[in-house]
């Protein structure tokens, strides 16, 4: 291993932060869009979300890359599935415990987290061929870029859809005698797309190699 | 059976799988270039989905819910198994969809010639998991487990094939550069999902 490689190297650092913008798996790689839109209405949950996804796809990387030269290509499917399963349980269960309401209104969507494009492309596309600390840190790297974006979007979407951050109130409310009226359309799904839709473009304009050409 | 016409109602457009809750979305944006593709895939998950949920839902209702093993013996009443629906639920779906394509493989090979490429996709996209899971959060009954499954592949697929239809006509207009492709993409998606809203206000 040379020095290059070690924990704290450049090629690790650039594992792990790559991902979170230059690389970010939403907004580049467009994985994961499934449970981004669905969950944004309020900061918490986007947090929550963010969080659970970096554990698992960490974790996952970390399990799949140190199983895979024992696992017959095959079956790497079903096996990758099995550990990420797993793990979301784990992620469901505590929810579950600590936090019951927010797991309420999350629903399936922790449950989604298995079929997380994010989840499962990590762990095919990088841990299958390298070593378990960097994919660890890829694990990491990524679910942070995830929960960048979610929050960026929730905190957009809470402040401009119900005038708080963090369930605090920012701009007083007009019902309430204060002079905000909030947008209505941003507490409604479309609006998470078209957030999304314009990081995008505010992204591929800043970096214009990233445009598609077609 | 007017209660199964409601929920079928429901699921394909008041809850329309891509539209309203944004499932599986990875490959309603990536394979909605082509209306021919799109069709394929929509069969292939109305398919999928129409096979996964109603075995779910036995699954859930024998094996793992509460007191679900007592048919075995009275000793099992009190063995609660629902948190393992995840890890379950997820394998009856990719070997339903492994299954499924041996099947139509050797059965109807020009319909696997058609679906054959997006059947192993099918398990892990989101929709079908979520059928599942929303089945077991609302507590459908078997028959209703049917229904839902083939409600909500059916609204996906219908999503889909019209995304793809925007998309091609879309090819001859002046996009600009930065939203090209992905981004024009989500905006298209999030203004057929405030057309669909519309039904939100229908009454069942």
């Amino acid at each position: 291993m040379s020095a290059t490689d070690s924990v704290f190297g450049t090629r690790a650092r650039r594992t792990l932060f790559a991902p979170i913008i230059t690389n970010n798996p939403i907004a580049v790689q467009v994985l994961g869009i499934c449970s981004a839109l669905a969950v944004t209405t309020r900061i918490d949950k986007a947090l929550v979300m963010g969080a659970g996804v970096t554990l698992v796809t960490a974790c996952a990387n970390l399990a799949v890359s140190l199983v895979r030269n024992y696992t017959p290509s095959s079956i790497r499917i079903i096996v990758q599935l099995a550990i990420i399963a797993s793990l979301v349980i784990m992620v469901d269960q505590f929810l579950k415990a600590y936090l019951f309401e927010l797991s309420l209104e999350l629903s399936v969507f922790v449950g989604l987290i298995i079929t997380n494009c994010i989840v499962m492309g990590r762990a095919e596309g990088f841990a299958m061929q390298n070593p378990p600390l960097t994919s660890f840190l890829d694990g990491i790297g990524n679910g942070l870029g995830y929960a960048l974006v979610l929050l960026l979007v929730a905190f957009v979407r809470e402040l401009s859809g119900a005038g708080k951050v963090f369930g605090f109130t920012v701009l007083p409310l007009a019902n309430d005698g204060g002079w905000y009226v909030p947008n209505g359309l941003m507490l409604l799904a479309p609006s998470a797309l078209f957030i999304v839709a314009l990081l995008i473009w505010l992204l591929r304009t800043l970096k214009p190699e990233l445009q598609e050409k077609d | 059976m007017e209660h199964f016409v409601n929920l079928f109602i429901r699921s394909v457009f008041l809850e329309n799988m891509a539209l309203a809750f944004f499932l599986g979305m990875c490959s309603f944006l990536a394979c909605s270039k082509k209306v021919d593709t799109a069709l394929g895939l929509g069969a292939a998950v109305v398919f999928v989905q129409v096979l996964t949920v109603p075995l779910n839902n036995l699954i859930l209702r024998y094996l793992l819910a509460e007191g679900a093993l007592a048919w075995i013996s009275p000793a099992f009443q009190h063995i609660d198994l629902t948190f393992l629906a995840f890890i379950l639920f997820i394998s009856t779906i990719a070997a339903a969809t492994q299954v499924v394509e041996m099947v139509v493989e050797r059965f109807a090979p020009a319909l696997h010639a058609t679906l054959g490429v997006f059947l192993p996709l099918i398990a892990v996209n989101c929709v079908i998991l979520a059928g599942s899971l929303f089945m077991q959060e609302r507590d459908y009954t078997f028959t209703e487990s049917v229904v839902y499954g083939l409600g909500s592949g059916t609204g996906w697929a219908i999503a889909i094939v019209a995304m793809a239809a925007v998309r091609e006509k879309m090819r001859y207009s002046n996009v600009p550069d930065g939203l090209k492709g992905l981004g024009i993409t989500f905006v298209t998606a999030g203004l057929m999902s405030l057309a669909f809203m519309v039904f939100s206000g229908i009454q069942l």
